[in-house]
């Protein structure tokens, strides 16, 4: 028998999951790969299955297990080590989980509406100071996407340069594990410091309100804490900074649609959920060892082994989703797992949309000429990275 | 005919807010985040959302019980 193919591969194109995805699917419901670390692994690809194995209790997320297919290097010492949330099961997730959860409930997020709409605003009259060209990623997309989560937790500004420092190095799956410790040696040091400084001076925000609460009734250690700030803080700024630059080069390439937001900007939040769901940066996020032989449609996940349902694959099924590789803001189904799927699904799931629409919205009112300075094709992709995007979007306007 | 009944297990919710997003006359989201059933009895003109907050929720906590018409794809 051939030895597996090498997991995962890059995408064809910026903005869909990689076109192999689909001759799997059409394949079968699982596909035996091989992960950089050597292991073997099951994919699945299909919107049914993936939903499917998300929800089973048996899906677990713990990487302290030996067989967890962690995809970078590092990865799994690390997740093995500080525990963050998203790598638990239940009943020790579900505690972390709750704790956290009120944070991000829809009336909290809508209530930051404000706040980031002026951070927008800010962002962009900064970036059209500067002389173009200039990198829509660093120049904008990074800067609202930290400065939102930062307030949200209560970072303040000036730490917001060294977070950013920070979040370079964890957010590549090309750094080295001892690289990756660095960092985040020095992120848990500022995060340590400012546990330390809201228990004496109490702000309104998460930070402030966990160390007060949880940490001070002793439902959670001091080192837990700071893992789950940690993850909190990485997850929420990464996704989005990845997200905002691509779909934004997303409208531009597809104007039939910007110019229907244009015409009715009621439209948004639809849109927003079309681009989660076409260019589903998370793809490769849920990592799964099977506890109990999980049962599928046509096929059984054995207990032991690792699997990793593909949110890019299911989003792009076309047994889901009529027609999967067009993008329409006016799509009928809703049921996309760009946020995953189960007790893991994104937590701040709320808060990404918000943040996307606005980020999207005051960047195209407010630079309506903007324009790639680079031929598409050459787009620089960000194929080593956990969460996709692209390294830089060199624009005009 | 039984009526179409919705349940929300509060012990299951994982707070993702995908009700209250979905079907807000239908779900709230408290402040610890878990979701509210505020009509477990949803009019015929509701039970589309209904039947896409189930659909929806991640972690099953969300069910639509009863004699529902014939279900069309889930969509709104």
């Amino acid at each position: 028998m051939s030895t597996p193919a090498d997991f995962p591969v890059p995408r064809t194109c910026p903005f869909t999951p990689p076109d192999s995805y689909d001759a799997m699917r059409a394949a079968g419901p699982l596909t035996r790969v091989t992960i950089p670390s050597g292991k073997r692994a099951w994919l699945l690809t299909r919107h049914t299955d993936v939903r499917a194995a998300l929800a089973d209790p048996a899906a677990s997320s713990d990487a302290r297990n030996p067989d967890f297919p962690a995809l970078g290097h590092g990865e799994q010492q690390v997740a093995a080590e500080l525990r963050p949330f998203i790598r638990m099961d239940p009943p020790d997730h579900t505690l972390v989980r709750r704790m956290l959860v009120g944070e991000f409930t829809l009336k909290r997020t809508r209530a930051l509406g404000p706040v980031i709409e002026q951070t927008c605003h800010e962002q962009l009259a900064r970036m059209l100071s500067l002389t173009p060209p200039v990198d829509l990623v660093t120049e904008y997309a990074n800067r609202v996407s930290t400065t939102v989560i930062c307030h949200l937790l209560g970072v303040p500004t000036e730490d917001l340069e060294f977070f950013r420092s920070i979040t370079t190095v964890t957010g590549a799956r090309s750094s080295t594990a001892e690289q990756v410790g660095a960092a985040l040696n020095d992120l848990f040091a500022l995060i340590n410091r400012l546990v330390d400084d809201k228990t004496a001076n109490p702000c309104d925000d998460l930070i402030s309100r966990l160390a007060l609460g949880p940490l001070e009734r002793g439902e959670i250690t001091r080192s837990s804490l700071l893992s789950q700030i940690g993850i909190t803080l990485n997850a929420g700024h990464e996704t989005s900074r990845n997200m905002i630059p691509l779909a934004a080069v997303a409208l531009l390439r597809h104007p039939d649609q910007l110019a229907k937001l244009r015409d009715d900007p009621g439209r948004w939040p639809a849109a927003v959920d079309e681009l989660l769901r076409y260019l589903s940066v998370a793809d490769t996020i849920t990592l799964r060892v099977a506890t109990a032989d999980i049962e599928l449609e046509g096929a059984t996940i054995p207990a032991g082994d690792a699997f990793i349902p593909l949110l890019g694959a299911a989003n792009h099924d076309p047994a889901a989703f009529a027609d999967p590789h067009v993008f329409d803001i006016d799509r009928p189904e809703r049921h996309h797992v760009a946020f995953g799927y189960g007790v893991h699904q994104c937590i701040g799931q709320n808060l990404g949309r918000l943040e996307l629409e606005i980020a999207l919205r005051v960047l195209t009112d407010g630079a309506p000429a903007l324009a790639l300075t680079e031929p598409f094709e050459e787009l620089p992709l960000k194929d080593t990275s956990a969460i996709f995007g692209l390294e830089q979007v060199r624009v005009s306007w | 005919m039984n009526a179409p009944r919705l349940r929300a297990d509060r012990a299951r919710c994982t707070g993702a807010g995908q009700c209250a997003r979905t079907a807000p006359t239908l779900f709230d989201q408290d402040d610890d985040g878990l979701a509210v059933l505020l009509i477990p009895n949803p009019p015929v003109e509701a039970l589309s959302q209904a039947r896409l907050a189930a659909d929806l929720c991640p972690s099953g906590a969300i069910a639509l019980h009863g004699d529902l018409p014939r279900a069309r794809p889930i969509t709104e």
